[in-house]
């Protein structure tokens, strides 16, 4: 296995050509947004620098979402209201969308900054994604407001605000989406479906408190700017506390899944190197990320049950076990993880991998199929980064594939082992 | 059962309200209804330019959906939820009368298992705190139902005390019931309206802002704007409520895998739960925050999991140990540290675990520090510890009363614990008791061995004599 290079490499190395890509789009709009309002000037200036303080605000507080997404709601609550400005008091919102634009790119540089000052990487890809989603939605609003129709009733303006901004929401996540799948190599239309589960949430409320700003400001002019901040920074806290557990839970489940190791009972780094190869090749077999996130634990807690034996297996590797002693300690580590009372999932995972494929006790459930082969491989392998080794493994592995392992599960484990050995992420 | 965003009394949690909570709800209600009675006689206004029962028809659905639909605080007795935007939208709208009559709504909320003693309590204390909130609202000089094209700046101040008045009304009313309904180990500890006081304090208040928003956009948009004020409001609470979920869901796994590790030593068993309990009672009593609270209780749960790396046949043993051997247990805490070192916690939790086994005379190990070397979490858990150790059944001893256990802690007061540590502790166990440990299973050890407890004060490792 390659260990991931990670220090060293320089932010044109750390992108994929798809972020490149993205980032290249938008700021090719940046800089004609910026060229535009810079020929014509800007035009109310201070409603401009308010959103613009608005966005950079929230840039200043993003979130990560689970799964390592960075969102800053704030942030994008705050352009997307300024797309959607109708009137500030009396006086009607009359800035072009390129304006917009580049108002919500000044924003969210000045609110990137202090990020870099504080060694934090800016996050320019996550940036490119909202500002095209904020110019997309500006540049078919916009127009809109000199339709006296829309202007005039309100419920009319408000079902265009709610369609474009759907739309918006739609296409950021395609983006984000597109993005991942390249990186992770998960399928497009499983990284969507997670994409658009995961950002669902936060995205309507976004949406509703674009809306909002846009109709109060029309109330009570800019003083709905700072009304606005109170709610949805305490939203944003509530969403950062749950990352925050969520990101705690596993860290803790992986660091206690080494107990094993510490007892003696398996190999060093056997749980965590399963957990990545079991998500690996979850992935390539099309898997979402819920049934992943359950995996990795499966997957990190799967030797759980050897603590309850007296002595340790030889070499604590599993794949040398008689059936009978595997499924004791499936069915030892299934019934520790069910004390918890909410890894049930998680827990007939475990219970399963004992079972051959074509055994006896019935087919088990794919998670099960693919600890039990990773957990083979990595017991044949271990950590060595030799490639005769796992070529050997593998062609145990598919040599057993009659009745102990999934021939499916045997075939991405090797696309996936192939990818590490020839030095990809 | 409580809350107010709002917090109230939760469902289905105390059976029979002893005599003085029955009197405490019947003191409330009573004003309720005084209140009410005044509101609605004196300043209702049917025919305000504002449609007034239709506003009134709206805020009161807005609230009760609110209020239907709350999340459960750490706490078991209280709950959370946004109604007070409703509320506060009433005072600006629609003045007392009608936002006593919105916190009154509660009373017909849409939830199982809530006694009517619970939605009389709720419901009384809305009406509260909202008649208190609309009276402040208009004794600041806040104007009712007006249009609100030229109310701001001047309607913030005004507002903001309304908001501060309800939640304060709403907090004080539902701590004066969580004093009298909690159970009597629990006298002498402070109820708790919530693990996250500040928290909650700020999002109420933040929330509060939405009521003003919608008042704001009443004139423009009519009942859409409650309704658009509605999604973000429903966003807060889910992801409140996920939190509470995974918070729940964390705790219960890392007591699940602290079990299994502990399935190594039977006797042992529910020891680590109890230890976490101890420790973070202790920590309570000496004044920490809730966040240190909440690390201690994981340190304690953690802190014998390096114990995992000692043979089992070491942990076992009867006999003197040789100096492998001891040397072997005398690392657990550090092999411990090695496993919780990744997980994102308070560096004082790790230190805890590190250093749960020295002495404050300095004959511990792994370091041997003494004093005030030693870090508060760890003298902390020490005591807690040991105070289980003593009080569990052993293989070579039954368990000792708690009296016999206290005399032992005093006895190593100043040598191996904290001796302000130890009175804080004895003083807590007074007040809340501490958990008899389900006897321990007897074991069947082939050989009929007995096994000792390194964590035991009074039964010392012993090194064989080196010959």
């Amino acid at each position: 296995m390659t260990g991931q290079p990670a220090t060293g490499r320089t932010w044109r190395q750390a992108m994929d050509s798809g972020e490149l890509l993205l980032v290249a789009a938008a700021g090719m709009l940046v800089a004609a947004a910026v060229a535009q309002t810079a020929a014509s000037g800007v035009v109310q200036p201070r409603v401009a620098l308010a959103f613009g303080a608005l966005v950079a605000l929230g840039e200043l507080l993003r979130l990560t979402l689970p799964g390592d997404r960075e969102a800053a709601p704030i942030g994008s609550a705050g352009a997307l209201g300024y797309a959607l400005l109708l009137q500030v008091g009396t006086r009607p919102a009359i800035q072009p969308a390129l304006q917009v634009v580049a108002v919500a790119a000044a924003g969210m540089t000045v609110g990137a900054l202090p990020h870099l000052a504080a060694g934090r990487p800016a996050g320019v890809p996550g940036m490119a994604a909202r500002l095209i989603a904020v110019a997309g939605v500006a540049l078919l609003f916009r127009p809109l407001i000199h339709i006296h129709a829309i202007a005039g009733d309100w419920a009319i303006a408000l079902a265009a605000m709610a369609i474009l901004l759907v739309a918006g929401w739609w296409v950021e996540c395609l983006i984000r989406a597109l993005i991942r799948a390249d990186a992770l190599r998960a399928r497009f239309g499983v990284a969507l479906w997670d994409e658009m589960r995961v950002q669902l949430p936060l995205g309507v409320a976004v949406a509703a408190t674009a809306i909002l700003i846009a109709f109060a400001a029309q109330e009570m002019g800019l003083v709905a700017l700072a009304l606005f901040i109170a709610p949805l920074l305490v939203t944003q806290i509530a969403f950062r506390r749950y990352a925050g557990i969520r990101a705690t839970y596993l860290q803790t489940v992986r660091a206690l899944a080494r107990v094993t190791e510490v007892g003696g009972y398996v190999e060093d780094g056997h749980a965590h190197r399963v957990g990545q190869l079991a998500v690996a090749v979850g992935r390539e077999l099309g898997m979402s990320e819920p049934d992943l996130l359950e995996l990795e634990y499966a997957a990190l807690m799967h030797d759980i049950g050897q603590l309850s034996l007296s002595d340790p297996i030889p070499g604590g590797a599993t794949v040398l076990a008689s059936p009978d002693d595997q499924r004791r300690i499936a069915e030892l580590g299934a019934a520790v993880i069910k004390q918890a009372g909410v890894l049930d999932r998680v827990a007939e995972i475990v219970r399963c991998q004992g079972w051959a494929w074509r055994g006896p006790d019935g087919e088990p459930p794919v998670g099960s199929r693919i600890i039990r082969a990773a957990n083979a491989f990595d017991d044949l392998v271990g950590a060595s980064a030799d490639t005769g080794r796992a070529a050997t493994a593998l062609e145990r592995l598919r040599l057993d594939t009659a009745v102990e392992y999934d021939p499916g599960v045997v075939e991405a484990l090797s696309k996936v082992a192939g990818r590490r050995h020839a030095g990809h992420r | 059962m409580v809350t107010g965003a709002a917090h109230r009394l939760r469902g289905g949690t105390a059976g029979r309200l002893a005599p003085p909570a029955k009197w405490y709800v019947a003191g409330v209600a009573t004003l309720a209804i005084l209140v009410l009675t005044r509101a609605v006689v004196g300043d209702a206004d049917w025919d305000a330019d504002i449609p007034w029962s239709i506003a009134l028809l709206v805020l009161a659905l807005l609230f009760l959906v609110c209020d239907s639909t709350p999340t459960n605080l750490t706490s078991r007795q209280s709950a959370w939820s946004p109604s007070s935007a409703a509320t506060l939208a009433a005072v600006v709208l629609l003045g007392p009368a009608g936002a006593v009559l919105v916190g009154a709504t509660s009373l017909l909320s849409v939830r199982r298992g809530l006694q009517l003693t619970q939605r009389i309590f709720n419901a009384s204390m809305y009406a509260l705190s909202a008649y208190a909130a609309a009276e402040a609202y208009l004794a600041l000089g806040g104007q009712v139902g007006k249009q609100m094209r030229d109310a701001f700046p001047g309607i913030i101040v005004p507002f903001a005390a309304a908001a501060m008045v309800h939640v304060l009304i709403n907090y004080g009313l539902l701590w004066g019931m969580l004093m009298l309904i909690r159970e009597p180990e629990a006298r002498k500890r402070k109820a708790r309206v919530d693990l996250n006081m500040p928290l909650l304090l700020v999002s109420d208040l933040g929330y509060a802002t939405l009521g003003l928003l919608i008042a704001a956009l009443w004139s423009g948009l009519g009942p859409f704007a409650a309704i658009l004020v509605l999604v973000p409001l429903f966003v807060a609470r889910w992801a409140m409520g996920q939190f509470a979920a995974q918070e729940g869901a964390y705790a219960a796994t890392m007591a699940a895998l602290c079990q299994a590790v502990e399935t190594k030593d039977f006797y042992t068993r529910g020891h680590s739960e109890r230890v976490s309990r101890g420790a973070a009672m202790l920590a309570r009593v000496v004044g920490m925050r809730d966040t240190r609270v909440e690390a201690i209780r994981y340190a304690g749960m953690l802190h014998d999991v390096g114990k995992l790396g000692v043979p089992t046949k070491v942990l076992q043993k009867s006999g003197p140990l040789s100096e492998e051997e001891l040397a072997a247990i005398q690392l657990h805490p550090m092999r411990g540290l090695e496993i919780v070192r990744e997980i994102g916690f308070l560096d004082e939790a790790l230190a805890g675990i590190m250093h749960h086994h020295e002495r404050m005379d300095g004959r511990g190990y792994p370091l041997g520090l003494a004093g005030d070397e030693i870090p508060e979490f760890a003298r902390v858990i020490a005591v807690a510890d040991a105070f289980d150790a003593m009080t569990s059944n052993r293989s070579y001893r039954g368990a000792r009363t708690l009296e016999d256990a206290v005399a032992d802690l005093r006895k190593w007061s100043g040598t191996q614990f904290d001796p302000a540590l130890v009175d804080a502790f004895v003083a807590a166990l007074e007040a809340e008791g501490w958990p008899r440990p389900e006897p321990a299973a007897l074991l069947d050890y082939a050989d009929g061995l007995i096994a000792r407890d390194h964590d035991d004060p009074t039964a010392p490792l012993r090194v064989v004599e080196s010959h």
